[in-house]
């Protein structure tokens, strides 16, 4: 107890005023704060550029800009938003704050480690956003060689660099994660008391140790390549630039479940909380997460189905590409069975969280079509694709951060914000979304091909590009309007009181917004995660009975 | 922990843990964790390594001749002799002995600024020779036998970045272990009471020997693909 010495009257907030304070804190608290300022930021960044890729797709012709800014403005979009948002928003925001909470720990295990990463990524979002500005660069954000190696005359070593110090924040942060949640568990907080969520970042955590290196020594590979002309990756020497795709998508493949694995598990607290009832199958959930880290380093192949690669190697891909729908399955499975029978409470999280469900079983059930080898040689390269993991990484990755973001705004704040607006919000995303990526998957089936500016060969196109530009505009208006609301809560929102959803979990016992310690009493777990009681009861009653479940 | 030892014990605890021990396992357990991603790291480039030596293996074999086995070898066993020297300065550190330590981390420093004057002799001659990759990559001809200069090129390209990737990293050694002697010469508690930052220095340090060891034979000491012992393809 003698740890306990800060004023009790202060929380992680008001605890130091000073910019100082802020920028030198070690508080994953405070971190988390920092993260949510700069990510949103970025992810403004990243939104104006595809409203420019909409806006030129609008008409066939093409000639709202030339194709060389077009080319600049996707992979701008797809590298801020890649790897400034989607890989750090929820385990730097929601993870950073809560995992420490959900464990009963007073910090992540290394919390300079911590603060480091932040600054890495806001070096990395220096060096993309200074590329950008510097005229920017037009390989797309896969950067294949030897285009990007040999060829393009714009800003690729600098955002590359950019991405590279965003691999070693994230690497530093799956660090924090993985040892926190070995080491760092209050007595009684077994594994299998361990929520939902803390399972996610766990699974997240070993993905970023084991893939991000990988993706990181390769981009390396290539600046050598571009700076010093270092030879690794250059076809005119006898080099193969099909091997960079295959260091690429090592990593970038699983780097789909560090954006999306967090997202499950906020989705798991939500379901829970808000249906009053235990989550169903909680070690499947559990170990389906682990399933997915696991499957996803074996599946890079199917990226390469119509590259060099032999027929047996993309059949094999293929397969275990397939095997993948089994954990993810899993999870919306046992999430529905959640629900069924549940006290459902369609408060704003909730809305945001079945939402996720609906845009992420889309982009799952899409997967199988891209994963089949033959399929994928007619789908490869089209808006098929680019729909398809729109629905899984933007569907899922966003979704379920604003689903997270709403469900601990009270708890981060101690505010609550007016959640009627919130569910209308969240609606209207998903109205949005769909109006903005379902006609992709038609236009993609019929042949258009990504990352042309232009269709004139193919003027029926025309309607369907216009039906995503008007859902991009008002998928714009719905990220746009939690901006408002949230940050009006912050002045004149009520007080949110410890556990204004009455929800089970650590984090729901210490006071909103948390003290600097993050409790004020030794922490001991003594009942078992999600013990929602009432509802198990009356269905077991109901078993014992023999009546109809 | 002995209740005596609970006042030192709070100088270097850190607010986070509980005691001694959780905060020590968190160490380990991070270390290896980094040392994993180490492993992922130079593992890209073993991976391409092998790639491109399966794929060219006579160009390879001639391109590897200009590189100097018995360099390499001294460069080995000094690396050897200094992560032992590494493993007894941790021994000495458990047994909290202060010259002990001190004596043997000089030793490991001086392995390693060896390593990399040797290395310096090499690249300086391999620059001269014009076998850097690149603009000025113009060998002699006669020195490859007819091999595609191409392939040699690629070879000098992985050499160069991997042996270079391993000297940053024998760089950085420098700089840790001569934080951590630094550490012992003033006495800090951190060190001196508790042998795991030594550990952990140590473990750091024998991974970047282990990098090495693979990295000898496969470019020093390539077998001849089309010798009569190779095995290897006629």
């Amino acid at each position: 107890m003698e740890h306990f010495h800060t004023n009790p009257e202060l929380n992680y907030l008001t605890n130091g005023h000073s910019l100082r304070s802020w920028l030198l804190t070690e508080d994953h608290k405070r971190i988390a704060m920092l993260y949510l300022m700069s990510v949103t930021f970025f992810f403004f960044i990243g939104g104006l550029a595809a409203a420019g890729v909409r806006y030129e797709l609008m008409s066939p012709a093409g000639n709202m800009m030339e194709s060389e800014t077009y080319n600049k403005l996707f992979t701008a979009h797809g590298t801020v938003m890649v790897f400034l948002f989607l890989l750090v928003a929820i385990p730097a925001v929601l993870g950073n704050f809560l995992l420490p909470l959900m464990i009963g720990a007073r910090d992540l295990a290394f919390p300079r480690l911590n603060l480091l990463s932040w600054y890495l990524y806001m070096a990395a979002g220096t060096c993309i956003t200074l590329a950008m500005l510097g005229g920017g660069a037009d390989t797309g954000w896969t950067f294949y060689t030897p285009y990007s190696s040999m060829y393009s005359n714009s800003n690729v070593s600098l955002t590359l660099l950019g991405v590279f110090l965003g691999g070693f924040s994230s690497i530093t942060t799956g660090m924090n994660f993985v040892v926190t949640t070995h080491k760092m568990r209050a007595p009684g907080m077994t594994w299998f008391r361990l929520p939902l969520f803390v399972w996610g970042h766990y699974a997240t955590g070993v993905i970023m140790l084991l893939g991000t290196p990988v993706v990181a020594i390769t981009l390396l590979c290539v600046i050598f390549e571009r700076t010093f002309q270092l030879p690794i990756y250059s076809p005119e020497l006898g080099g193969d630039p099909v091997l960079f795709q295959h260091m690429f998508w090592f990593y970038s493949h699983p780097a789909v479940y560090i954006m999306i694995l967090p997202a499950f598990g906020v989705i798991s607290e939500i379901m829970t909380a808000f249906s009053r009832k235990r989550v169903f199958g909680y070690h499947m959930i559990a170990f389906s997460s682990l399933a997915i880290a696991f499957l996803g380093f074996l599946v890079w192949g199917h990226h390469m189905f119509v590259s060099s690669q032999s027929m047996y190697q993309s059949v094999i891909f293929s397969l275990i590409t397939f095997l993948l729908a089994v954990p993810s399955a899993i999870k919306v499975w046992n999430w529905t069975a959640t629900m069924y029978k549940g006290n459902v409470v369609l408060s704003g999280p909730m809305i945001y969280g079945i939402g996720f469900q609906g845009l992420f079983l889309v982009g799952g059930l899409t997967g199988p079509f891209l994963a089949s080898y033959g399929n994928d040689v007619h789908l490869s390269a089209t808006y098929f694709v680019v729909a398809h993991f729109h629905y899984v990484m933007v569907g899922g990755s966003i979704m379920g951060f604003l689903a997270g973001l709403h469900f601990w705004w009270p708890k981060m704040t101690g505010r609550l914000y007016n959640d009627t607006i919130a569910k209308w919000n969240a609606m209207l995303v998903f109205v949005g979304f769909n109006l903005t990526f379902f006609p992709q998957f038609i236009v993609g089936w019929m042949g258009m091909p990504r990352r042309y500016h232009y269709y004139y060969f193919a003027p029926e196109f025309t309607p369907y590009h216009i039906l995503s530009t008007m859902g991009s505009s008002i998928l714009g208006i719905g990220f746009a309007v939690p901006a408002f609301y949230l940050i009006h809560s912050l002045f004149k929102g009520e007080k949110a009181g410890d556990n204004p959803w009455n929800a089970h979990g650590l984090e729901w016992n210490t006071s909103s917004p948390p003290p600097t310690e993050n409790f004020r009493y030794k922490v001991i777990v003594t009942d078992d995660v999600y013990d929602y009681d009432p509802v198990a009861e009356h269905e077991n009653d109901m078993l014992a009975a023999g009546g109809k479940a | 922990m002995a209740h005596a030892a609970h006042g030192d014990e709070f100088e270097v605890l850190k607010f986070q843990y509980e005691d001694m021990d959780q905060q020590n396992d968190s160490y380990i357990v991070g270390m290896w964790c980094f040392l994993v991603t180490e492993i992922m790291f130079f593992g890209m480039l073993f991976l391409t390594y092998s790639f491109y030596r399966m794929n060219y293996q006579n160009d390879w074999f001639k391109a590897h001749e200009q590189l100097d086995w018995k360099l390499g070898g001294i460069n080995t066993a000094n690396l050897l002799f200094s992560s032992f020297l590494m493993a007894t300065a941790v021994r000495q550190a458990q047994l909290k002995d202060r010259m002990g330590v001190l004596l043997r981390l000089g030793g490991v420093l001086v392995c390693a600024f060896v390593f990399l004057g040797i290395k310096y002799i090499e690249y300086s001659g391999k620059y001269e020779h014009h076998l850097f990759p690149g603009p000025g990559f113009a060998p002699e001809v006669s020195h490859f036998h007819g091999a595609n200069l191409n392939h040699v090129q690629l070879f000098f390209g992985l050499y160069f970045a991997m042996t270079g990737l391993h000297g940053v990293h024998v760089l950085v050694g420098i700089l840790v272990i001569g934080a951590l002697a630094m550490m012992w010469v003033k006495g800090k508690k951190i060190v001196t009471e508790d042998y795991i930052p030594t550990e952990l220095v140590g473990l750091y340090w024998h991974f970047v020997d282990i990098v090495w060891i693979f990295l000898y034979p496969l470019f020093y000491l390539m077998p001849n693909p089309s010798g009569p012992n190779s095995g290897g393809s006629h």
